[in-house]
């Protein structure tokens, strides 16, 4: 982080500043998160934020700026790399925007540091899957790494995870979705219901799994549960022996051709889908929306046993301190405070504070994208390309529906060495 | 006798002159080769990986069974491409230099084969991937000429287009040497052996075959390294179906595990040492440069 020209600042210049930011807040209209902060040079913060491409969006930083009037520099890198900085390079960021089950493999790096709650406005209002677990009282809570079990740490300063609502949080969420296959209906002619379809051998040649071994492990056992072939104690913490009769089974599927390709980054998903390389796969939301708006059919079919679910967040850096901490809570109030939540919902993703994001978005969006309800008019995504027309319904309907049927969270095993080296026979086989 | 009488002059001038290479070297190749020896001894965790002295990353990575098949896949893709490009290199390079007359003709018709290069290799690689597809160009060209029903599945994502696509990449590599050393060749020898009574392929394989070797083995020292080396062609053209050692080597680094990509290079950069000394038992390149 960088205060820059700050350090040195005459009385002429404090003033310049004040007049500056109450000149911005006017500007602004101050909709969203109103600054608490008035400290003068806080124009003059510059927070590195990094992270997965779905939510190190541009559009957000301009609006930081407009907004909070500090700069937001946004990296996006893929999974691996964003694993790699968080755990290696603390100095290289300020806010760190990764996913839970990634905070669980790198928190006990010590980069990061917990949040008070206390500073947080919102914090009432966050979705009960990042607090308790359960989305609703009486929701059960899915296997894997789910968020509210690496979501709060005992204090400030704590290595350990807390089992219930500590005061003292790890990530604050951001964003997060219900993951399923995707498939060409155009190719495939019939109702796919069920996760086994994935290695019919009907669809032999024209399958694909996606190659992150954390991430492919939880499709493959999706599958191999839903075959009936093994039961799980815990999907996203399995034991030697499920995880290599799991691997038995893709292996032997891989063997006899059954996959087209496995893919790695989100291009190569749309890409293998919409050429038609392969008709069913791993897919994520909106790779399933790019196929969409090349014209091709493509729909990410809600399965009767459920969706294999992720989170992100959004974490603080160690080394922030002063000027910069208050602008990083500040720009973390702003963040539930509604906009970015409208804006990734329209994109089809979910909102950690769903009611503030409902400002931010017309009655038809929130009904589509929320609710599931059927559009009513064209259903346009925050760039203005139209995603859905009039009459559309999402597929898998609302956010209870959807987040309500979660059968399994990513996650990171105690394994974990394990079954990437399983994993990693599997790719070779 | 003093420091000044054991080192002329000369000798030293040859000590300064060599000097920055050697500085270079030390500090851009010893040294990271060194560090990666070190780190290989190294023990990790999942988001960490710290000093220790463990041989735990040799002993998975030669005892696994994944190495082995890991290893003999590349070995395949090497030898197949190295067929190819060494076929494909020697003729076209005989073509250039024996079929061509004149100088200005060799040299234009040498740098065409030079303009795809121009673009980048990851480029080149992936336009395969349109152009084979299950509805790709040739699919669909076969299929409405009638030669097949079904699109060939195996044109993509397979064994196959990997090595399609090392051949396309590297097969310039082989040109280019094979294209020079055939330049140096007396053309009197060629008419020696044609008044001797050699038929044409008498003096192939007597005359320019033998004569061309340092060019051949220079040619097959890139494409071996080159290929042993690769991690993206495979992951791209085999749709990450195939494993490579590169490929091992790069899902290693993405997982954190340095000491263990660490281990991996080691071997591999034995493995290619060793191909590359055998290699050059045959043919003493710079006795015959």
């Amino acid at each position: 982080m960088t205060t820059g020209k700050a350090k040195k600042f005459s009385r002429r210049s404090v003033l310049k500043g004040a007049a500056a930011t109450t000149g911005l807040a006017v500007g602004s209209g101050a909709v969203t998160g109103f600054p608490t902060i008035w400290a003068q040079n806080i124009k003059d913060v510059t927070l590195r934020q990094f992270g997965t491409g779905v939510s190190n969006l541009n559009e957000v930083a301009e609006k930081v700026k407009e907004d909070l009037g500090f700069t937001l520099e946004m990296t996006a890198l893929d999974s691996d790399s964003v694993t790699q900085r968080a755990a290696t390079q603390p100095k290289s960021f300020d806010i760190a925007d990764i996913e839970y089950w990634i905070c669980k493999k790198v928190w006990p790096a010590g980069n990061l540091q917990a949040m008070d709650v206390s500073k947080i406005k919102n914090y009432d209002k966050i979705v009960g899957i990042f607090k308790s677990g359960k989305l609703t009282p009486e929701s059960t809570i899915a296997q894997g790494t789910a968020p509210h079990s690496v979501g709060f740490v005992d204090g400030p300063d704590g290595t350990s995870f807390a089992d219930h609502e500590s005061g003292w949080m790890t990530l604050i969420p951001t964003i997060y979705n219900a993951d399923t296959l995707g498939i060409r209906p155009d190719l495939i002619g019939r109702p796919i219901e069920s996760w086994t379809e994935l290695l019919n051998p009907e669809f032999k040649g024209k399958a694909s799994i996606l190659d992150i071994s954390s991430i492919g492990i939880m499709d493959a056992a999706m599958v191999c549960e839903a075959m009936g072939e093994i039961k799980y104690g815990d999907k996203g913490n399995m034991t030697r022996e499920e995880i290599d009769k799991t691997m038995a089974i893709f292996t032997e599927a891989k063997k006899s051709g059954q996959f087209r390709a496995f893919w790695k980054t989100f291009d190569e998903s749309v890409n293998l889908m919409a050429s038609g390389e392969v008709v069913i796969q791993s897919m994520w939301s909106p790779a399933i929306t790019a196929v969409r708006s090349k014209g091709i059919p493509c729909v990410y079919q809600p399965l009767k046993e459920g969706y294999r679910s992720w989170g992100g967040g959004i974490g603080l850096s160690k080394n922030l301190s002063g000027l910069e901490l208050d602008a990083a809570y500040e720009y973390i109030n702003w963040y539930l405070s509604g906009w970015v939540g409208g804006f990734l919902m329209r994109q089809g993703y979910y909102s950690a504070v769903p009611e503030t994001s409902k400002n931010f978005m017309s009655a038809d969006e929130w009904g589509y994208w929320f609710e599931g309800k059927e559009a009513q008019g064209d259903i346009v995504n925050p760039q203005g390309q139209v995603m859905e027309k009039a009459g559309a319904v999402r597929d898998g309907g609302s956010f209870y529906d959807r987040m309500g049927a979660v059968a399994c969270w990513n996650a990171v095993m105690d394994e974990n060495q394990y079954m990437v080296r399983k994993w990693n026979e599997f790719i070779a086989a | 006798m003093t420091l000044k009488g054991l080192i002329s002059a000369s000798e030293r001038t040859s000590w300064l002159l060599v000097s920055p290479l050697v500085l270079i070297l030390a500090f851009f190749l010893v040294l990271p080769i060194l560090t990666i020896v070190v780190v290989s001894f190294w023990n990790y965790n999942e988001f960490t990986f710290f000093p220790d002295f463990i041989f735990d990353n040799y002993a998975y990575l030669l005892t696994s069974q994944v190495t082995l098949s890991t290893y003999l896949k590349t070995l395949k893709f090497m030898v197949l491409t190295w067929i190819f490009c060494t076929a494909i290199g020697f003729t076209v390079a005989y073509f250039l230099a024996f079929h061509v007359r004149s100088l200005g003709a060799q040299v234009a018709l040498f740098l065409l084969c030079t303009i795809p290069f121009w673009t980048s290799n990851i480029i080149r690689m992936i336009s395969w991937i349109p152009f084979l597809g299950r509805n790709g160009l040739a699919n669909s060209a076969l299929i409405s000429m009638g030669v097949i029903d079904e699109p060939l599945e195996w044109l993509l994502f397979s064994d196959f287009a990997v090595v399609l696509a090392f051949v396309h990449l590297y097969v310039l590599f082989m040109v280019v040497p094979v294209f020079n050393t055939m330049m140096r060749i007396d053309k009197s020898l060629i008419e020696a052996a044609r008044d001797a009574g050699a038929n044409g392929f008498q003096i192939l394989t007597n005359v320019v075959i033998p004569l061309s070797k340092p060019g051949i083995m220079i040619g097959s020292i890139f494409i071996v390294t080159l290929v042993m080396g690769d991690f993206i062609t495979v992951r791209f053209m085999s749709g990450g179906q195939s494993a490579s050692v590169g490929r091992v080597i790069s899902n290693e680094i993405a997982l954190l595990q340095y000491p263990s990509a660490a281990a991996s290079a080691v071997v591999l950069l034995c493995t290619v040492l060793l191909m590359i000394a055998v290699m050059l038992r045959f043919v003493d390149i710079r006795k015959e440069l």
